[in-house]
C-alpha cells in the first residue's frame, strides 16, 4: 500500500465516517433524551434515498403513501384516546389539526411540485421535509405511551417498529434498487489523490449539522430543554418541560439526520428497501464507542469506523463487515476495563 | 415469637411461579407430545412440530435471559449457526460423529459466550445487545466468505443422527430426538429458577423491581450470575443449531443472521418472556401465524411483499404494550403459587458462625469521608460498635445517615478512611464479600423481589450459608440443603412475626411488613452485624413494641446492631449508644441520656433555641 492509496482510502473512510457520524450523533441523541435504542434509525436513510431517487425520476416518492399512514394511524389513535379519556370535542379537534397539519402540507407541496420539475437541491429539501414529521409521528403512536417503560422494553418495541418499516418499505419501494444523480459531478486531484465533489459535500454537511447541532443544544431553548430531559427527566417535567415535547423534537431530529444522510450516500451506493439496518447498526458502533453518552465521541468513534471499514475493504472487501462488527468487542472490552461499573438501574 | 411450630413434614416442590401447569397437566402434554408421531398425521404436522421444538430450545434460553435476568441478546442466531457449522465441518470434513460434533459445537460456543459476557456484563445493560448484534452480524459474514464452510452455498450431506445403531433419519424419528432436548431444556431450567443460583438470577430484573445492590449484599455475585444466564441460553441454542443442523442435512448461513435473532426474540415476548412454557407458546403461534400469514396476505394484498413481517412487528408492538407477559401470562393467571411444608428435621441445619464474645469490638469505622462531586455527603466520621451492643444512628433528614450505611456495608465506595470489620480492613472491598464476613442490612428503599414469595426472599438471605451451584440445582442433588434454607427462611420469619404470609407475594404485603421480611432475610444470613435502615418506618404501636423485643433479643446473642431510625422513641429505648449526624458530619456521641440533654443536638433538629 503506496501513500497514495492509503489517503484514497483514508479520504473514502472520512466520508464514510462522517455519515455514520451522523447517524451516531442521533441514536445518541434519542438514547439520552428517551432511552430508547432506536435500531430502526437506519430506515429514515432509505425513506430520504428512495424519495431522492424517486422524485429525481418525476414520479411521486412512495414516502408520500408512508407518511400518509402514519398520519392517519396517529389522528386514529388520538380519536381513541381522547374519547377514551372523554376529552372535550374541540380540544381533540386542536390537538388533531396540531398533529396533522404539517405532514398534509408537506405531502400538498410535494404532490403539486412533482410535475413542476424542481431542481435537485429542491427535491433534496422536498426528502428531508417528507421524512422528518414521519420521527414525531413515530414517537407518538409508539413511544409516547412507553415513557416510564424499561430500556429493554424500549428495545424490543425498537425491533418491533424496524420489522414494520423494513415491511412497509419493501411494499412501497419494491424489491429493486435506487441511486440518484450526484449534487456535484466535478472531482479534483489534490497530491495525486482523486478527491470527488460528493465527498467533500458529505464533509461539509456533517460539518455544518453538527455546528447546527451545538448551536442548537448551546443556544436555543428547545436544545436546551432537550439537554435538561435528557439531563434529569423529573427535574425536566418538574420545572415545567414536556418530556413528551422532548421525545418527539430529537425523534424529529433524528429523521431528519437520517434522511440527510440517506440523500448524501444515495448517489454513490445502491439502496435497497433493507440497506438502512447495516448502515443503522454501523451508527451504533460508533456511538457504542462513546458509550451511547458522548456526541465529540460518537463523532470519533464514527470516524474510525469508517477509517476501519475502508482499510478494512481494502485488504479483505468481502470481510468489512465483519471487520467492522467485529471492532465493538475490543471497543467494549476497553470501556469495561476503564469505564465498567456495575450501575443500579 | 420465637416459639418454632410444628408441622407435619413432607416430601415438597416447588417452581417458579407462574410456570406451574400442575403435574396432571405435564403429563398429560408430554402424552400428546410423544403420541403425535404415532398417529397419522401428515408429514408436515411433524416437520412443523419438530422446527417448533428447535426454536423453542433457542427461545427457553432467551426467557431466561430476557425475561428472568431482563438482559437481552441479539446473538441467539449466531449461536444456532456456531452449533449447526461445528457439526457439519466436524462430521463432514473431519468424519466425526454427531455427537463428537455437538460437544464440539457447545465448546466453541461457550467460549465465544464467555468472552462477550465477560466484555460486557460487568456494564450496564443496553452493552449486552449491541454487543450480540455486532457479533451475529460479524459471524454471518464470516461464514458466508470462508471457503471450508462452503461460503454462502454453505455445506452438504451432513449425515444423520443414531442412538446405539438406531438411525434417527425420518423425521418422525428426529421428532423424539428434539423434543427430550427441548423437554429436558425445560424442565432444567425450571429446576435452575427454584434454586438457590435461581433465585439469585430472579433477583436482577430491573423490569420487576431488581438490581444489583441487593443480591450483591447477600453475598451473590451478580456479574456471574449474569454470565451464568447468559451462558446458559447460548448453549441451548447451540444445541439447537446441532438440531437444526442434523435434520436439514444442508446448511447455509441465512438462517443464522441478525433477522433470525430478532425473530426468536419475538417468539419470546409473544409467548410471553418470563415462562418457560412461554417459550413453546411463542414457538407454535409464531410458525404457525407465519404460514398462514404467507398463505393469505399476499392473496389479500397481492404482490409480492413480506407482509407478514409487518404484521408480526405491529403484534411485538401490541404485545408490549397491551400484554407484557405474553401469551402465557394469560394461561399462567389462573395458577397459584403453590404451598409446601417445611420440614421441621430441616430446621437448624445450617453452618452457624461462631459469635464473638459480648464487647469485643465488631466494626471500627475510621474517619470516612464521601465525596459525591461537589457535595461532601460525609466528612470526617468515625465511631465504633461492640458485640452485643445496638447504636442509633440518627440526624436529620439528609445528614447522611444512609450514605454511611452504604460505606459500611461496601454499597458505595469510600473516598477516604477505613471500616475495619470482625478485625479485616474492608474499606474499598465490593459489598459481597463484606457480607460474607458476616455483615447484613436492610434498606431504606425495600429491596424484595415483588414477585416472589415471602419466603423465597428469605431463604435468598441463606445464599451465603449454603453452596450447591446450578449443576447441583439440575441434578436435584441440592434438594436437602434447600429444606434446611427454607427451614432457616421460615425460622426467622416467624421470629419477626410473619409465619402467616410465608407464601403470599412479597409485592402484597404492607410497607411496614416489607420491611420485616427484609429483616428476616438480614437474619437468614446468620449475620454477625446487622444494618437496620428504618426498620420501624410503617409499623404500627404494637409491632413496633414486638419489632424492639426481637432487636433486643438479638442483642443478647451478641449480634453487634446499628439503626438508622426516625422514631425517636424506638431508637432512645432500645440503643445503648447513639451516633448524631448534622451535614455529614458526627456531631455527637453518648448514650441516650446524654444526648437527648444536648444542646447540640436540639439545634441541629429543632434549630438555635432563642434565649
Amino acid at each position: 500500500m503506496d501513500f497514495t492509496v492509503a489517503s484514497m482510502l483514508a479520504l473514502d473512510g472520512v466520508t464514510n465516517g462522517a455519515l455514520y457520524a451522523l447517524l451516531a450523533m442521533a441514536i445518541v441523541l434519542v438514547f439520552a433524551v428517551t432511552r430508547v435504542l432506536f435500531i430502526a434509525q437506519g430506515e429514515f436513510v432509505v425513506f430520504g434515498a428512495m424519495s431522492l431517487a424517486q422524485l429525481s425520476s418525476d414520479k411521486l416518492p412512495s414516502t408520500v403513501w408512508l407518511l400518509g399512514v402514519l398520519l392517519v394511524a396517529a389522528i386514529l389513535q388520538e380519536l381513541l384516546v381522547g374519547i377514551r379519556e372523554r376529552k372535550p370535542n374541540r380540544r381533540l379537534a386542536l390537538s388533531i389539526s396540531r398533529l396533522a397539519v404539517v405532514p398534509l402540507i408537506v405531502i400538498a407541496i410535494t404532490w403539486v411540485s412533482v410535475p413542476l420539475r424542481p431542481p435537485l437541491e429542491m427535491k433534496a429539501l422536498l426528502s428531508l421535509a417528507l421524512v422528518a414529521p414521519m420521527g414525531p409521528l413515530l414517537y407518538r403512536l409508539v413511544y409516547r405511551s412507553l415513557a416510564t417503560a424499561s430500556v429493554l422494553t424500549l428495545l424490543i418495541v425498537s425491533v418491533g417498529v424496524h420489522f414494520v418499516l423494513v415491511g412497509l418499505g419493501l411494499v412501497l419501494f419494491g424489491p429493486e434498487g435506487y441511486r440518484t444523480p450526484a449534487f456535484i459531478d466535478t472531482s479534483w486531484d489534490i497530491a495525486g489523490v482523486p478527491v470527488s465533489g460528493q465527498a467533500i459535500l458529505v464533509i461539509v454537511a456533517t460539518s455544518a449539522l453538527i455546528g447546527g447541532l451545538f448551536w442548537l443544544f448551546t443556544f436555543t431553548f428547545r436544545g436546551m430543554a432537550l439537554r435538561a430531559v435528557a439531563i434529569n427527566e423529573l427535574g425536566a417535567r418538574i420545572v415545567g418541560l414536556s418530556a413528551q415535547r422532548a421525545g418527539e423534537t430529537s425523534f424529529m431530529l433524528a429523521a431528519v439526520i437520517g434522511a440527510l444522510s440517506g440523500i448524501l450516500i444515495a448517489s454513490s451506493t445502491t439502496i435497497y428497501y433493507d440497506t438502512g439496518f447495516l448502515i443503522g447498526l454501523k451508527g451504533f458502533v460508533a456511538a457504542v464507542f462513546a458509550g451511547l453518552a458522548s456526541f465529540p465521541g460518537a463523532l470519533a468513534g464514527a470516524i474510525a469506523v469508517g477509517l476501519i471499514e475502508s482499510f478494512g475493504s481494502f485488504w479483505s472487501s468481502a470481510l468489512k463487515d465483519s471487520i467492522v462488527f467485529a471492532a465493538v468487542i475490543p471497543i467494549l472490552l476497553w470501556r469495561s476495563v476503564f469505564f465498567g461499573v456495575a450501575e443500579e438501574h | 415469637m420465637a416459639q418454632i411450630g410444628e408441622s407435619p413434614s413432607k416430601r415438597w416442590s416447588q417452581l417458579a411461579v407462574g410456570d406451574r401447569i400442575g403435574n396432571r397437566g405435564y403429563w398429560a402434554a408430554a402424552f400428546v407430545i410423544l403420541l403425535i408421531p404415532l398417529l397419522p398425521v401428515p408429514e408436515l404436522v411433524i416437520t412443523q412440530m419438530n422446527y417448533i421444538g428447535i426454536d423453542a430450545l433457542v427461545v427457553v434460553g432467551l426467557v431466561l435471559l430476557t425475561g428472568i435476568c431482563g438482559l437481552t441478546s441479539f446473538g441467539q442466531a449466531a449461536f444456532v449457526g456456531i452449533g449447526a457449522y461445528a457439526t457439519a465441518y466436524a462430521t463432514t470434513v473431519l468424519n466425526w460423529s454427531p455427537w463428537a460434533g455437538l460437544g464440539l459445537g457447545l465448546l466453541l460456543t461457550a467460549v465465544i459466550a464467555l468472552i462477550l459476557g465477560m466484555v460486557t456484563l460487568r456494564m450496564s445493560g443496553h452493552n449486552l445487545p449491541l454487543a450480540t448484534i455486532a457479533w451475529c452480524v460479524a459471524l454471518y459474514y464470516v461464514l458466508g466468505n470462508v471457503d471450508a464452510l462452503g461460503r454462502y452455498d454453505g455445506m452438504v450431506n451432513i449425515p444423520s443422527v443414531s442412538i446405539v445403531g438406531l438411525s434417527l433419519q425420518s423425521g418422525r424419528h428426529y421428532y423424539y430426538l428434539v423434543w427430550i432436548f427441548a423437554g429436558l431444556a425445560a424442565f432444567g431450567t425450571l429446576r435452575l429458577l427454584d434454586s438457590r443460583s435461581g433465585r439469585i438470577l430472579r433477583t436482577i430484573n430491573p423490569d420487576h423491581g431488581g438490581g444489583a445492590t441487593m443480591p450483591e449484599a447477600m453475598g451473590a455475585s451478580v456479574f456471574r450470575h449474569k454470565l451464568l444466564a447468559f451462558l446458559i441460553a447460548a448453549l441451548l441454542a447451540s444445541a439447537a443449531g446441532w438440531l437444526f443442523a442434523h435434520l436439514q442435512r444442508t446448511i447455509n448461513p441465512s438462517p443464522f443472521g441478525i433477522g433470525r435473532s430478532l425473530d426468536y426474540l419475538f417468539m419470546g415476548v409473544l409467548g410471553g418472556v418470563g415462562y418457560v412454557w412461554g417459550a413453546f407458546v411463542g414457538a407454535a403461534f409464531t410458525t404457525v401465524l407465519r404460514d398462514l400469514l404467507q398463505d393469505w396476505l399476499p392473496k389479500i394484498f397481492g404482490g409480492s411483499g413480506n407482509y407478514e413481517t409487518i404484521v408480526f412487528g405491529l403484534l411485538l408492538i401490541a404485545a408490549l404494550k397491551i400484554s407484557p407477559g405474553g401469551l402465557w401470562s394469560w394461561v399462567s393467571g389462573h395458577f397459584e403459587a403453590k404451598r409446601f411444608e417445611i420440614e421441621s428435621s430441616a430446621r437448624d441445619a445450617l453452618p452457624r458462625r461462631s459469635k464473638p464474645q459480648a464487647g469485643e469490638q465488631l466494626l471500627d469505622v475510621q474517619g470516612i469521608h464521601k465525596q459525591f462531586g461537589g457535595l461532601a455527603a460525609v466528612q470526617n466520621v468515625s465511631f465504633s460498635l461492640g458485640a452485643g451492643e445496638i447504636v442509633g444512628l440518627i440526624g436529620p433528614n439528609g445528614a447522611g445517615k444512609s450514605t454511611t450505611f452504604n460505606l459500611i456495608s461496601g454499597a458505595l465506595s469510600l473516598s477516604e478512611g477505613e471500616v475495619v470489620f470482625s478485625g479485616k480492613k474492608v474499606g474499598g472491598s465490593p459489598s459481597r464479600s463484606i457480607a460474607r464476613l458476616g455483615l447484613s442490612r436492610t434498606f431504606q428503599h425495600v429491596k424484595l423481589v415483588p414477585d416472589m414469595s415471602v419466603i423465597e426472599n428469605v431463604a435468598l438471605g441463606c445464599y451465603q450459608r449454603t453452596e450447591s451451584g446450578p449443576i447441583a440445582a439440575l441434578l436435584r442433588t441440592d434438594r436437602l440443603e434447600e429444606r434446611r434454607a427454607f427451614a432457616e427462611a421460615e425460622r426467622q420469619l416467624r421470629r419477626i412475626g410473619l409465619q402467616d404470609v410465608l407464601f403470599q407475594k412479597a409485592g402484597n404485603l404492607s410497607l411496614g411488613a416489607q420491611r420485616l421480611v427484609e429483616i428476616a432475610r438480614a437474619l437468614a444470613a446468620d449475620p454477625l452485624l446487622l444494618l437496620l435502615d428504618e426498620p420501624a418506618a410503617g409499623l404500627r404501636d404494637g409491632e413496633k413494641a414486638a419489632l424492639a423485643q426481637v432487636l433486643a433479643q438479638l442483642r443478647q446473642e451478641r449480634l453487634g446492631l446499628l439503626l438508622v431510625e426516625h422514631d425517636m422513641n424506638f431508637v432512645m429505648g432500645l440503643a445503648d449508644r447513639i451516633v448524631v449526624m448534622e451535614f455529614g458530619r458526627k456531631l455527637i456521641e453518648g448514650t441516650p441520656a446524654v444526648v437527648q440533654a444536648s444542646p447540640a443536638v436540639r439545634a441541629a433538629y429543632l434549630g438555635l433555641e432563642a434565649s
